[in-house]
């Protein structure tokens, strides 16, 4: 069951207010992503911890409905 | 649920580097357990493999393990270190290579 890059924007964005949310549909299948999130939320937490905090934004979907998210999280600059 | 949290405790214990995947190294079952198995490969690290596909009690009960809720999961000296995004960020920053060295594993 594919989403919609808008909706994951969104869900990120819901958790995350600050972020910067950077999707791609890397098959054009809709069912594919990468998504790269820049936020102040992630400053001083471990990668895990960092991937965690998206997981957790997308509610479970992850390793269910969505199940190739390619993810990278940072720091603003 | 508590049996299985042990057998997978044992396998993060006793194994120093270890990789649970859907299918083995020669034959990756996902391009996420793929490239996690190049990156092992690249590294020159001797690694174990679960293939999850084999073990459903193992498949669910990764995911509550360490919280994480996809596979691949990379172990090193039995702390999570993370799924494949993780490993490639890692890699390319150097930070995966200097993990192995300070853990001290005997290169294969």
């Amino acid at each position: 069951m594919p989403m919609a890059a808008s909706d994951i924007e969104a869900l990120i964005k819901m958790a995350l207010p600050d972020a910067e949310v950077t999707i791609t549909d890397l098959a054009g299948d809709g069912d594919h992503y990468a998504a790269r999130v820049v936020s102040e939320a992630f400053r001083g937490k471990l990668r895990p911890a960092q991937h965690r905090m998206v997981y957790e934004a997308l509610g479970g979907r992850m390793g269910g409905e969505l199940h190739a998210l390619q993810l990278t999280t940072a720091v603003p600059n | 649920m508590t049996d299985t949290n042990a057998r997978i405790g044992e396998i993060v214990g006793s194994n120093d580097v270890v990789l649970f995947m859907k299918g083995t190294p020669l034959f990756p079952q996902c391009g996420f357990s793929s490239r996690a198995i190049a990156i092992l490969d690249h590294l020159g690290v001797p690694y174990e493999t679960v293939d999850v596909l084999q073990d459903q009690e193992i498949r669910q009960g990764i995911k509550a393990y360490s919280d994480w809720p996809t596979i691949p999961q990379l172990y090193i000296k039995g702390e999570f270190v993370g799924g494949s995004d993780i490993m490639m960020e890692m890699f390319e920053a150097g930070e995966l290579k200097q993990l192995i060295s300070e853990a001290n594993i005997a290169p294969g």
